[in-house]
């Protein structure tokens, strides 16, 4: 039995834009919950990935500003070359500190803090990756309450990422990207109120 | 972990820090007490971690006795990571619309707010001798962290950087070879010297220093990213102080004055590179 979600966080990385934009493309124009996505991407090259993702989304997309308060029904892109943090508050914070798991944004980071403010009300998606990234932050949700979705390896385009947060955690969902896709668009599994 | 201890894990809670803010703010006059919460938090998470302090009020004694303990502690839990030429196409902005302006100038005074190891503040100095203006500019680069200054007074990094910021370089409109700005020296890339001659260094600290003189531009990317809302208006009124009218701001390409009491007084002249004049 799922609580209520009020925030989605999703965490990607090779093979990741794949899997975003075929969730992205699938969510109805007033899906509520918050989604944030954090995809690991080379940085200093002129950043297009917030307009190919923009135009998959029916709900409104942007990358977040520091600070920015935080909406319902709005996806957010973590920019290129910056940690994306969550304040208490709700609201967006950047960070541009050292890497961690080589990249930035980190998923990790990302996760952990949406962990600490949202709880149980998250839910947080760990699709395909060549490294290891993810999987703490998966660890935080869970140990928070929190609802734990990551794809299921053998369906992913690198499995590596997926596989180290298995090594870390139970999910409660383990399925291919179409499967997780009609989990969330349903909207049948989250009480959302 | 040490030894016969077992895995327990110190986890730093919101009032802990809270209250180890403000007894370092009474003990040293470093106040973190306007700092955002998430990153700060994880900063200081992390330095627990790395040096397995067993208790959070363990941390607190250690940094009110000992002086030296605190001055790395703030060197930890500071941000000092940059690089030249982040964001390329910020400095073909600043070529390109800001420094054809303060070429009218006699004089140009540039403050580099938040200069950390003086990546950014090179790759200013650099542009602007390529175009023309560097013998009558003074650059004021401050730092909250004396450490991170002397770095940015040596101005050495390592060589293996190089392909990376020649990258830069060229991204941001280059005009001539970057290797002729250093000489490669025992695995590291000194910069020439005369890119210094007309810089201020000087330890400045946003969240309590006020300001200190008058600028045709102030470069502050990706420090009040750090900051709270409300500290961040306090440097933002700083700032207004340390600008005349017409005077150039610009800000880390994720960071805006659209949430900020003073946005009027300013207006955005590079929406993407969040360059911003002031205008009254």
């Amino acid at each position: 039995m799922l609580g209520k979600i009020e925030a989605i966080v999703i965490g990607g990385s090779w093979g990741g834009i794949d899997a975003v934009i075929k969730i992205l493309s699938a969510l109805p124009s007033d899906f509520k919950p918050t989604m944030v996505i954090a995809l690991h991407r080379p940085k200093n090259v002129v950043n297009s990935l917030e307009g190919i993702l923009k135009k998959y989304s029916k709900v409104p997309f942007s990358e977040p500003y520091d600070k920015e308060e935080i909406k319902l029904n709005h996806v957010y892109l973590a920019p290129s070359n910056y940690h994306l943090l969550i304040e208490k508050n709700k609201i967006f914070s950047l960070d541009v500190s050292e890497p961690v798991n080589y990249f930035r944004p980190s998923i990790d980071v990302l996760f952990e803090s949406a962990a600490e403010v949202y709880g149980k009300f998250l839910a947080g998606i760990l699709l395909t990756g060549a490294n290891k990234d993810g999987g703490n932050g998966m660890k935080t949700i869970a140990g928070k309450g929190g609802f734990t979705i990551v794809q299921d390896p053998s369906t992913a385009a690198s499995g590596i990422m997926p596989s180290a947060a298995l090594r870390l955690i139970k999910p409660d969902f383990l399925g291919s990207v179409h499967s997780i896709t009609e989990l969330i668009s349903s909207g049948k599994e989250f009480i959302w109120q | 972990m040490k030894e016969g201890k077992d895995n327990k894990i110190v986890l730093l809670e919101d009032d802990q820090l809270e209250d180890l803010f403000v007894s370092l703010r009474q003990r040293y006059g470093y106040d973190f007490t306007g700092y955002a919460k998430a990153s700060i938090k994880r900063r200081v998470q992390k330095f627990i971690d790395t040096i397995e302090m067993e208790s959070v009020d363990l941390l607190k004694n250690q940094l009110l006795r000992d002086e030296a303990f605190f001055k790395y502690f703030l060197d930890e839990i500071t941000v000092n990571v940059t690089e030249m030429f982040r964001d390329p196409l910020f400095f073909a902005s600043l070529k390109k619309n800001v420094f054809p302006l303060l070429n009218t100038y006699p004089f140009i005074k540039i403050w580099d707010a938040g200069c950390s190891s003086g990546e950014e503040l090179y790759s200013l100095a650099i542009f602007l001798d390529e175009e023309g203006l560097y013998g009558k500019s003074r650059i004021y680069a401050t730092d909250i962290s004396q450490r991170v200054l002397d770095k940015a007074m040596d101005g050495i990094y390592p060589i293996d950087m190089m392909k990376e910021y020649t990258g830069n370089y060229i991204h941001a409109g280059g005009k001539r070879s970057f290797s002729e700005y250093y000489t490669a020296m025992y695995g590291n890339a000194i910069f020439r010297g005369r890119l210094k001659k007309n810089v201020m260094f000087s330890a400045h600290n946003l969240a309590v220093d006020e300001s200190f003189n008058e600028f045709n531009l102030i470069v502050c990317r990706n420090v009040l990213i750090y900051f709270n809302r409300d500290l961040q208006e306090r440097v933002i009124e700083l700032f207004l102080k340390s600008l005349p009218v017409f005077g150039f701001l610009a800000l880390g390409n994720k960071e805006t004055l659209s949430f900020s009491i003073f946005r009027d007084h300013f207006e955005e002249i590079d929406k993407a590179q969040k360059i911003y004049r002031r205008i009254n």
